[in-house]
């Protein structure tokens, strides 16, 4: 572990794991996860997917460890490597995939398409395409749960790759000047398509010193563990809570932002056409070794908290439900030519908005079928 | 006659230009050791090093400044945007900074740089991914705007763009790219030069000046202007519509700044109709430049209003049915021609 500049921003570890149930539930969402990529991988293969497909297979842990230790209207915004967020938040795996199969049962009636999953319900505010664009983004969302005197946390994920953009700094910036309530995070899988951090990356083995520029809080966290995900978001996320700003007017209060640093790694290449020359078999099967999904089994079984059959159950279900997602897209009507020219403007002449036209999954308080 | 993807085209000029001047270098995300990440520069690092085949992080203001600050200093830098649809992050730079800087030092300092990438619809990439930058590009005075549509005008005009005194913007298609493989429909029939540009062997010297639009196919009976990609739905158009008797001449002006308005006029005066192709979004369109032009230069030779065809004036769909429906694609071509020679 890379220790940050300053003693004061550096925190330390604390472990306070969630209870059995929960356990369970977070090794759930992570089969479900690799299950449901697996199904979108042979879709894409299969040409039902269409555009960029990036997948999240190896760093489940991160988008589920984090999720678990946030209250479900915190919100969160992430890239376009976005299944995995949108799952763990709690979309329905069949308006996931009928996104991406581009249906009008799709989380964005297919409009958006794989980078682009939003739900509004799961206060998941989106996957987002252009590197970094996001970040300004996110802190908008805490500089709001701010300005409303909520009691929330922002979570705003971006690529090791976005470090390197304009955009993160000045939302790096923006959020330590007026102490709001986000966690920077970077899933740090090592490369940006074939370009390995310390090629592209200033101090890359030292991202605390970016933290400790901005005066910002810094913590680490394995990102393959979603135990230790879960646990330094759960401490980080309760620091960052709440935060206000004198500079805004209100009592200067909480631990402001932070910035996290989750060490993972991605098993597939970059989207799905991607040769992968810049890293070695090797390489990748040595992360395979600590596989997110087998340590959390294996914790699990050690501490005899599940059986090896509950678990084969678990994946079971995985497998169904993201069967269910494939046949549920499939049998989707296509987004129909009729919605064209819908949701360019809420109301081209202005007010009065007459709501309507919301996609099915909201319409159906989220339900699922 | 060899064939070339327009891909080559692109490599084959950029390493022309290299080879003959060190000041020419190549920078941006994956250029180099990952070969291009739709393989243009395939190959350039291994012949002129990391020096001047140049690999960047994910920061395209920094960049895409670099090359102007570069080029000020009297580089000739070629900055690849992997996708015109990431320029934006950028915009200050590439339109503040590039086309301003000669005109605001008194002509001390210019900016020959070169900006070039994918531009338009790649297929099903969203609505940020899915840019055409030409209407937004094309009212900033001080920048030049290539828009090729075959390899022979990729390599040309790009030739022209690394040696020009000012910033060029070069619109090249990851839909075209793999354009010119063998197999390929080429519209030989049509086109006077072939779509393959002259080798290294032949014509190191060979470019295509800047503002002269060559005509794609000759025709009698109505003009039809198109650049970029949309000179191959033109030609699909102009194919269907020669089995109806309509004898479509295709128009492509390569370069939207300088604007060859002489010959789009010089045409429609021969045919008295005009329909105006791009593949931007219509409200203040390049293709809205152009039809006005033709207003003030033709009016009276026309025999109808001029139908302008582009996208549909929403956000790209991921949707591939409804994306396919919103670009100008080849029906719409041939629906405005039937519709502006009264023959629908
Ligand atoms: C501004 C911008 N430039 C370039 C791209 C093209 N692009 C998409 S993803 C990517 C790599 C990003 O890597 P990273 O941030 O590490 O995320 P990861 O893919 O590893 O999840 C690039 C260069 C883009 N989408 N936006
Ligand atoms: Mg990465």
């Amino acid at each position: 572990m890379t220790p940050a500049t300053t003693e004061d921003t550096v925190t330390t570890q604390t472990s306070n794991n969630p209870p059995k149930d929960k356990l369970v539930d977070m090794l759930y969402q992570m089969m479900l996860i690799r299950r449901f990529e697996e199904r979108t991988m042979q879709a894409y293969q299969q040409a039902k997917i269409g555009g960029f497909c990036h997948i999240y297979i190896g760093q489940e842990a991160t988008a589920v460890g984090a999720v678990a230790a946030l209250v479900h209207d915190d919100p969160i915004i992430t890239a376009y490597r976005d299944h995995g967020h949108a799952l763990a938040r709690g979309m329905h795996p069949n308006y996931c995939m009928a996104e991406m199969y581009g249906k009008v049962t799709g989380c964005a009636k297919g409009k958006g398409g794989s980078m682009h999953m939003f739900d509004k319900a799961n206060h998941m505010y989106g996957g987002h395409a252009i590197v970094g664009g996001q970040c300004p983004l996110g802190v908008g969302l805490a500089f709001a749960i701010q300005y409303e005197k909520k009691n929330n946390v922002a979570v705003c994920f971006f690529g090791d790759g976005a470090i390197n953009q304009g955009a993160f700094h000045e939302a790096m910036n923006l959020a330590a000047i007026w102490n709001l309530p986000i966690l920077f995070v970077v899933e740090n899988n090592g490369y940006s398509m074939g370009t390995a951090i310390s090629r592209g990356t200033a101090a890359a083995d030292n991202l605390g010193a970016k933290a400790a520029a901005y005066g910002m809080r810094y913590a680490e966290c394995d990102g393959m563990d979603v135990l230790d995900t879960y646990n330094v978001f759960k401490r980080e996320g309760d620091l960052s809570r709440g935060s206000t700003s004198d500079q805004l007017g209100l009592e200067q209060k909480g631990g402001g932002p932070c910035f996290i640093n989750a060490r993972t790694y991605r098993y597939q290449g970059h989207s799905m056409s991607d040769p992968q020359k810049y890293r070695s078999k090797d390489e990748v099967n040595d992360k395979k070794d600590k596989d997110c999904i087998n340590t959390l089994v294996g914790h699990l079984i050690d501490n005899k908290l599940a059986t090896q059959q509950q678990i084969d159950e678990l994946d079971k279900k995985a497998k169904q439900a993201s069967r269910d997602a494939i046949d549920y897209a499939e049998k989707s009507p296509d987004l129909p030519m009729s919605e064209m020219f819908t949701d360019v403007y809420a109301e081209p002449y202005g007010p009065p908005y007459v709501k309507g036209g919301m996609p099915k999954m909201i319409t159906d308080n989220n339900s699922g079928e | 006659m060899q064939t070339i993807q327009y891909r080559e085209a692109i490599r084959e000029a950029m390493e022309e230009e290299m080879r003959l001047d060190d000041r020419v270098f190549l920078m941006g995300e994956e250029v180099a050791q990952y070969n291009g990440a739709y393989k243009v520069s395939q190959g350039m690092l291994d012949e002129f090093g990391p020096r001047r085949i140049v690999d960047s992080p994910i920061s395209e203001t920094g960049f895409s400044g670099l090359g102007i600050g570069a080029a000020m200093y009297g580089l000739r830098p070629i900055i690849e945007f992997m996708s015109w649809s990431f320029c934006l992050v950028a915009a200050d730079q590439i339109i503040n900074n590039a086309p301003k800087m000669l005109y605001m030092s008194g002509g001390q300092f210019g900016c020959p740089a070169v900006f070039r990438g994918n531009n338009g619809a790649g297929g099903q990439l969203g609505s940020t991914h899915s840019w055409c930058v030409e209407s937004m590009f094309a009212s900033v005075p001080g920048l030049k705007l290539a828009v090729p549509s075959t390899p022979r005008d990729a390599k040309g005009l790009l030739k022209t763009a690394i040696r020009d005194a000012d910033p060029v913007f070069n619109l090249e298609s990851e839909r075209m790219l793999g354009l010119g493989a063998r197999g390929d429909k080429d519209f030989s029939r049509y086109i006077k030069d072939t779509w393959a540009p002259p080798t290294t062997k032949q014509d190191e010297d060979f470019t295509i000046p800047f503002g002269v639009a060559d005509i794609k196919k000759p025709g009698a009976d109505v003009t039809i202007v198109a650049a970029g990609r949309p000179v191959h739905f033109a030609l699909d158009a102009a194919e269907e519509l020669e089995k109806e008797g309509i004898d479509c001449e295709v128009i492509d002006p390569r370069t939207y700044r300088p604007l060859d308005i002489d010959t789009i006029v010089k045409s429609v005066r021969k045919t008295n109709y005009c329909v105006v192709v791009d593949q931007s979004w219509p409200f203040a369109s390049v293709g809205s430049e152009i039809a006005a032009q033709v207003y003030e230069h033709a009016m009276d030779d026309l025999d109808n209003k001029v139908i302008r065809v582009n996208n549909d004036d929403i956000p790209a769909p991921y949707n591939r049915t409804l994306e396919q429906e919103m670009l100008p694609n080849t029906k719409k071509i041939i629906d405005a021609v039937r519709a502006v020679t009264y023959s629908a």
